[in-house]
């Protein structure tokens, strides 16, 4: 089980991690910033196996890929909307954070719900409900399931 | 059966009839990795265990987000791109000579059929001149650097056709809000978007760069306009049998098709903080301005400046507004220098800055601060971008943004 923080629609990479952010060294140090304008505690809040549940069009905006990469070092366990802008989607499957599309799940959560998973069935459970989303296509799966795309092309090797 | 545009471009590099929803591999024609993203592409190329880029000719370097330097570490992001590029033996290292997207067509490296991937989402830019051209993170970038592919989906196409006379105070930035408004933030996300008509026939490349740039802002994986004279002047070349078949055909199968007569548009502003949050200016109301920024790969372009400049010729703009140009090319500069247009605007009180992505992404010179209202010409109002989160970002077109800097308050040119 995990706890849900509730994003609203188009929530742009600008608001995930902020340009002037962009360039610290690490994700460690990047990572206390995220979400900064929208919730700025969200960072001291998130702990490891929470979600991140939004409307439609997570991620659009800009290509950085720091976006994905701060939730997922904040351990954030997936990010499950209504749709993901096309390149929020793609850096996501490439680091290894899962980007899980449910329809229905927005509408009936509020912040805090706790929830659960389960990757392999494509369901959410929540509140005694349970919920089907999208099973991500066997070979984006695999990159997921080893890692990110690094991770996956050295067991390839 | 036809085809569209995106279908015949990508056909044409894999070598076989393509159709919306297939998964291809396409050989990369250019890359584009910008400064702010450069330490990350190169530390993943080295994690990869690649020695060498695939082709040092296809790949260009453009330090513009960071020139000069406005944080104590940016620097650290210049000295490693000049580093690759020295490393690798690339020579197409732009060190400050304007925005990336302004160069890659400017400077002459990508042409008509193209396909073009760059580190940055407003890589959509180049399909002005009848390229597939979009944005990717820097992962995916190393591991092109190390292949000279990528994995791809043949997107499907949303068709925007606009016909007839635009009116004189609207500008192809208005067409572009109003298209993205009409459409939604995620209206075309995953596919591509077609320009045709007499309207957009009648446009500069300039003008046309203006909406290939913000094609992203609907969400969609590219925009496109058929190559033609105009094209092949701008890119200084003749187009070849392939390029002047590069335009959608009368029986190929579009997602869409949107209709617009060119006599309808209105000046427009998207207004805080979405991009398609499109309003006619005549409804926004009286909102007084603290600053007006004209530049950005989106409208920073000779045209752009020189449309201000004609508003402006002669004028004060209002004392309390801070106007902020930025050329969006060294080039553009120069050529603004010496036509007159930078001095019509000095004389109007604007301050001109070098050639760069400037405040557009809120890293250099102009940030705002809470309860500060600024019109802008550039791609994106969302929260935060250009200082604090209470900072008012209304996108403009370079009339509407002169007559807003000239009155002190939101205004569309007459």
């Amino acid at each position: 089980m995990g706890k849900i923080f509730r994003f609203y629609k188009d929530v742009d990479t600008d608001q995930i991690i902020a340009s002037q952010y962009l360039l610290f060294p690490t994700f460690d140090e990047m990572k206390v910033h995220t979400f900064e304008s929208l919730d700025p505690e969200f960072a001291s809040k998130v702990k490891p196996g929470d979600f991140v549940v939004a409307d439609e069009n997570f991620g659009c905006g800009s290509s950085r890929e720091q976006a994905p990469s701060v939730l997922k070092a904040l351990g954030v366990k997936a990010v499950i909307a209504k749709s993901f802008a096309r390149i929020f989607y793609r850096n996501s499957i490439n680091i290894g954070l899962p980007v899980i599309i449910c329809k229905e799940l927005y509408d009936e959560v509020k912040a805090g719900d706790e929830m659960e998973l389960n990757m392999e069935e494509g369901t959410i459970t929540t509140g005694g409900k349970t919920f089907s989303c999208t099973k991500l296509p066997e070979n984006l799966q695999k990159i997921l399931d080893e890692g990110g795309l690094l991770a996956s092309l050295d067991k390839e090797d | 059966m036809g085809h569209t545009m995106i279908e015949k471009i990508i056909a044409h590099n894999v070598g076989r009839e393509v159709n919306p929803g297939d998964i291809v591999t396409v050989d990369v024609d250019y890359v584009m990795l910008d400064d702010i993203m450069m330490p990350f592409i190169v530390s993943k190329f080295k994690e990869m265990g690649f020695s060498k880029v695939w082709d040092t000719e296809k790949v260009v370097i453009i330090c513009d987000h960071l020139v000069p330097a406005s944080q104590v570490d940016d620097t650290r992001a210049y000295h490693i791109s000049c580093d690759f590029a020295a490393e690798q033996g690339i020579k197409n290292l732009h060190r400050s000579d304007g925005i990336c997207h302004q160069l890659m067509t400017e400077a002459g490296y990508v042409k008509p059929g193209h396909v073009v991937f760059g580190t940055d989402s407003h890589t959509t830019t180049y399909g002005c001149v009848g390229a597939f051209s979009s944005g990717i993170g820097y992962t995916e970038m190393a591991s092109i650097l190390g292949t000279g592919q990528l994995w791809i989906r043949v997107p499907s196409t949303i068709k925007v056709n606009i016909t007839g006379k635009l009116p004189s105070n609207v500008m192809s930035k208005d067409v572009i809000l109003k298209v993205i408004g009409d459409l939604t933030a995620a209206g075309a996300t995953y596919k591509a978007l077609e320009f045709t008509g007499d309207t957009v026939e009648n446009m500069s490349v300039s003008s046309r760069m203006t909406m290939t740039n913000m094609a992203i802002e609907a969400g969609a994986k590219c925009g496109l306009f058929a190559p033609d004279e105009k094209t092949a002047e701008y890119c200084d070349i003749e187009l070849d049998d392939f390029q002047k078949n590069l335009k959608g055909d009368d029986d190929a199968v579009y997602e869409k098709v949107i209709n617009y007569r060119a006599e309808d548009f209105v000046p427009v502003m998207a207004v805080p903080s979405n991009v398609d949050h499109c309003v006619p200016i005549s409804e926004i109301g009286d909102v007084k301005v603290d600053q007006v920024f004209l530049g950005s790969c989106t409208n920073g372009r000779l045209e752009d400046l020189m449309a201000a400049a004609d508003i402006l010729k002669g004028k004060k703009i209002a004392p309390f507004v801070r106007f902020i140009v930025t050329p969006a090319s060294r080039k553009v500069y120069t050529e603004a220098l010496k036509n007159g247009t930078l001095d019509i605007l000095l004389d109007a009180g604007a301050d001109i800055t070098h050639p760069s992505c400037g405040l557009c992404c809120g890293r250099t010179g102009g940030i705002l601060t809470d309860g500060e209202v600024v019109v802008a010409t550039n791609n994106r109002n969302f929260l935060g971008r250009m200082g604090t989160n209470k900072v008012n970002i209304y996108l403009a077109s370079p009339k509407s943004a002169a007559m807003s800097a000239l009155t002190g308050k939101i205004s569309a040119a007459v």
